[in-house]
C-alpha cells in the first residue's frame, strides 16, 4: 500500500490580509483607521464586513481596492501583493481584476445603460468589438436590464442604477467584486433585489464579492460576516457555521 | 479614441448654455480678428498700392548715396548713361519685372511771369512711366489729356490752385544744372495732379528729354529708375536677388556702383503700415487671450464638478493619460468648434461687407472702396492658433484630473 504525501499545496486565496493597518492624520489628531486586521478571503465568497460608521469598513475596502495602501502589514489581492504596486501599475491592476459597486451608484451621466456597461472594457480592457457586444448583452440579460440599455441613468431607477453598475462591475470578469455600501441608497426592497443579483452573479461567474454595510436587515444576506469595530475586526460569522470573537 | 471623443462630445453638451457662451466667446474673437485683419490688410494693401501704383513704383535703383541725399535731388549723384545702360541690360533680363522707368529728379523755379516759386520735377518716359505706376495717369484732375508729351508739364494741384494756373496756360521752369549754369524753357500746362497723400505734394512731370535740355545733359542720366514687379508678393524676394546681383558691379575705386531700395525705405507711410501689423498682432494676442481664458475656465469648472465622476473611471482602472486626453479633447472641441463657427460667419460678414462696399477717404483720395479680403492662410492661421490656445488652456485642468487620488475624488462631495 502506497502512501501518497501532499507537500507544499498553497491555496490561493482571493485576499490575504496579514496585520493591515492603517493610520493617518486628521489635522494633528492620528487616527487608527485600521489595527492589525488579519483575514483571507476565499474565491467565490460572498462576504460582508458590518459595523457602525467609523470602524473601518471603507477603509478596508479601499485598502483592498488597491485605492489606498496600508501604513503596516502584508495585503495580497488576487494573489498580487498590492502594496509595492505605483499609481499606474494599481490603476491597471484594478482595471483588470477588481470591479467596484458604489454606494451612489457613481453611473457616468453622459452614457446610456449600454455604454456605461461597455465602458471598463472600452477604456480599460480594450476589448474587441463583438467580443464586448456579446459580454455587454450577457451582462445586460443577467442582471435584467435588457430592455433599459438605451436609456440614460437619469431615466431609471435607483435599483436599476445599482444593476447597472453591478453588470459594469462584473462585465471585465474581475477576480474580486467590492461593494461599498451598495444598498444604503436603496429601499428595502430593492436592497434585497440588489442583493439578490450580485449572489447570482457569484453564483454564475465565480466571482468573489465583498460589501460593507451598516444595515442589520441586510447583513443575513452574505455567506461571511466579518465584524469590524474601532478599527479592528472582532468577529467573523460563517454562515450556517461557528461564529467568532 | 473614438469613446474618448464620444464622452469628451457628451460631456460638452451637459451643460449646453455654458459650452454655447464659451464657443460664442471664441466665435465673437475669431470674428472680431478676421474682420480687424480683413479691413486693416486691406486698407493698408491698398495705401501701399496707391503709393507704389501712382508715384514710387515697387521698387528703385540709385547711384550709391543718393538716397542719403535724395531731399537735396543732387544732380551729380546720378547714374551715367553708361551705367544705366549696363543696369538696363540687367533689368531686361530678370523674368519678374513688368516694367521699369528711368526718371531725372531735380528742383527748379516755376514761374507763370508773374509768380514764381520752387518745384521738384520728375523727368520720365511717359509710355514707360505710365507702365511703371499705371494709377498715375489717374491722378491727373477731370479735363486732362491723360498722355504727357515734349513740352508739356503736369504740375501739382497745390501750385494750380495758388498760382492760378490752369491746363493750356504757358508757364517757365528754370533750373541749374550740376555745372552751375542757369536755364530756362516754356512748357504748356497739360495736366494738374492730384497729391497721393495731402495737399503738400510739390511733383511735377516733364518729358525726360525736356528734362535732359533744361539741364542741359549732352547724354542721358538717371536720378532713379523705378521698378514695377509681375508679382508684388516677390517684392523682397527679388529686392535681395537684384542686389546681389548688382553687388559685383563696382567702380574704379572698387565701391559699388548702385543701391536697391524698396518702397518701404523711400515713403514714411511704411511706417504707418507697419503700425497696422502691430496693431493686428495685439489683436491676435487679446483673441489668445481671451480663448485662454475662457476656455480654462470652463475646463476648470468642468473638473471641479465632475471630481467623483473622475474618482469613478479612475477607481474602475481608467490610466491617467485617458482621463487628461478625455479634458482636453473637450477644450480641443470648444477650440475647434468656436473657431470654425468664427471663421464661417467672420467670412460670411467680409462678404457682405464687400457688396455693401465701404468708403473712406485717403489723403486727397476721396471715395475709395476698401475692398475687404482675407487669405486662407490667415483664416488657417488664426484657426491654428484658437484650437492650439484651446488645447494649452484645458492642459491644466486635464493633468490635475489625471492626476487625482480615486479614494480623494470619491470622497468629494
Amino acid at each position: 500500500m502506497s502512501l501518497i504525501v501532499a507537500e507544499n499545496i498553497t491555496k490561493i486565496y482571493s485576499v490575504v490580509a496579514t496585520k493591515v493597518s492603517k493610520h493617518y492624520m486628521a489635522g494633528e489628531i492620528a487616527i487608527r483607521a485600521l489595527n492589525e486586521v488579519s483575514f483571507e478571503i476565499e474565491p467565490a465568497s460572498f462576504v460582508s464586513f458590518v459595523g457602525p460608521s467609523g470602524s473601518g469598513k471603507t477603509t478596508l475596502l479601499n485598502l483592498i481596492g488597491c485605492l489606498d495602501k496600508p501604513t503596516e502589514g502584508k495585503l495580497e489581492v488576487a494573489g498580487t501583493d498590492v502594496l509595492h504596486l505605483d499609481r499606474k501599475q494599481s490603476a491597471a491592476f484594478r482595471g483588470n481584476n477588481l470591479g467596484f459597486i458604489f454606494q451612489d451608484f457613481n453611473l457616468i451621466p453622459v452614457l446610456t445603460v449600454y455604454e456605461n456597461i461597455e465602458y471598463p472594457l472600452l477604456m480599460v480592457q480594450n476589448v474587441p468589438g463583438g467580443e464586448r457586444e456579446k459580454r455587454i448583452l450577457t451582462m445586460l440579460e443577467a442582471v435584467g436590464m435588457g430592455d433599459q440599455k438605451d436609456k440614460y441613468p437619469d431615466q431609471i431607477s435607483g435599483g436599476q442604477k445599482q444593476r447597472v453598475a453591478i453588470a459594469r462591475a462584473l462585465v471585465t470578469n474581475p477576480k474580486l467584486v467590492l461593494a461599498d455600501e451598495p444598498t444604503a441608497n436603496l429601499d428595502h426592497k430593492t436592497a434585497f433585489l440588489v442583493l439578490e443579483s450580485m449572489k447570482r452573479m457569484r453564483d454564475e461567474f465565480k466571482t468573489t464579492f465583498i460589501f460593507s454595510t451598516h444595515d442589520q436587515k441586510i447583513v443575513g444576506e452574505a455567506e461571511i460576516i466579518y465584524s469590524l469595530e474601532d478599527g479592528e475586526l472582532v468577529g467573523k460569522q460563517v454562515k450556517g457555521g461557528k461564529k467568532n470573537g | 479614441m473614438g469613446n474618448l471623443f464620444k464622452i469628451a462630445f457628451r460631456n460638452l453638451l451637459r451643460y449646453k448654455r455654458r459650452t454655447l457662451l464659451t464657443a460664442s466667446l471664441v466665435t465673437i474673437g475669431v470674428v472680431f480678428v478676421l474682420l480687424f485683419i480683413s479691413i486693416s490688410g486691406s486698407f493698408k494693401n491698398m495705401m501701399v498700392g496707391q503709393m507704389t501704383d501712382s508715384m514710387l513704383g515697387h521698387l528703385e535703383v540709385h547711384r550709391k548715396g543718393y538716397l542719403v541725399s535724395i531731399d537735396n535731388l543732387p544732380l551729380n549723384l546720378n547714374l551715367k548713361l553708361q551705367a544705366y545702360q549696363k543696369f538696363e541690360g540687367i533689368l531686361k533680363q530678370q523674368p519678374e519685372v513688368e516694367a521699369f522707368s528711368p526718371r531725372i529728379k531735380f528742383g527748379g523755379m516755376f514761374s507763370t511771369f508773374v509768380e514764381t516759386t520752387n518745384i521738384r520735377l520728375n523727368g520720365v518716359y511717359p509710355d514707360r512711366e505710365f507702365k511703371t505706376v499705371p494709377l498715375l495717369p489717374s491722378r491727373l484732375t477731370n479735363g486732362a489729356k491723360k498722355a504727357l508729351e515734349k513740352g508739356e508739364i503736369w504740375i501739382p494741384e497745390l501750385m494750380s490752385k495758388s498760382m492760378k494756373v490752369n491746363i493750356g496756360d504757358t508757364v517757365v521752369i528754370i533750373a541749374t544744372n550740376k555745372d552751375g549754369s542757369v536755364n530756362g524753357k516754356q512748357f504748356k500746362v497739360a495736366g494738374v495732379l492730384e497729391s497721393v497723400t495731402g495737399p503738400g505734394g510739390r511733383d511735377g512731370y516733364i518729358h525726360l528729354e525736356d528734362a535732359m535740355e533744361v539741364l542741359r545733359m549732352e547724354e542721358m542720366e538717371v536720378s532713379e529708375v523705378a521698378i514695377r514687379l509681375k508679382d508684388f508678393g516677390q517684392l523682397h524676394a527679388f529686392s535681395d536677388r537684384l542686389e546681389r546681383l548688382l553687388s559685383g558691379e563696382v567702380n574704379k575705386q572698387g565701391k559699388p556702383i548702385y543701391e536697391v531700395h524698396t518702397w518701404e525705405k523711400l515713403s514714411p507711410f511704411y511706417n504707418i503700415a507697419r503700425m497696422i501689423d502691430i496693431m493686428a498682432f495685439f489683436i491676435k494676442l487679446m483673441l489668445i487671450a481671451v480663448v485662454l481664458v475662457s476656455i480654462m475656465n470652463v475646463m476648470i469648472m468642468a473638473v471641479y464638478e465632475r471630481i467623483r465622476e473622475i474618482g469613478t473611471i479612475a477607481a474602475i482602472g481608467t490610466l491617467p493619460g485617458k482621463i487628461l486626453s478625455m479634458f482636453v479633447l473637450e477644450g480641443l472641441f470648444l477650440g475647434t468648434m468656436g473657431a470654425l463657427a468664427g471663421d464661417l460667419i467672420g467670412l460670411i460678414i467680409i462678404l457682405i461687407l464687400n457688396r455693401v462696399g465701404i468708403t473712406f477717404d485717403f489723403g486727397r483720395e476721396t471715395g475709395l472702396v476698401l475692398s475687404t479680403t482675407i487669405g486662407p492662410f490667415d483664416v488657417l492661421t488664426i484657426s491654428i492658433i484658437v484650437i492650439f490656445i484651446s488645447v494649452a488652456a484645458s492642459l491644466q485642468p486635464a493633468f490635475k484630473a489625471s492626476r487625482m487620488e480615486p479614494i480623494k475624488a470619491l470622497r468629494h462631495v
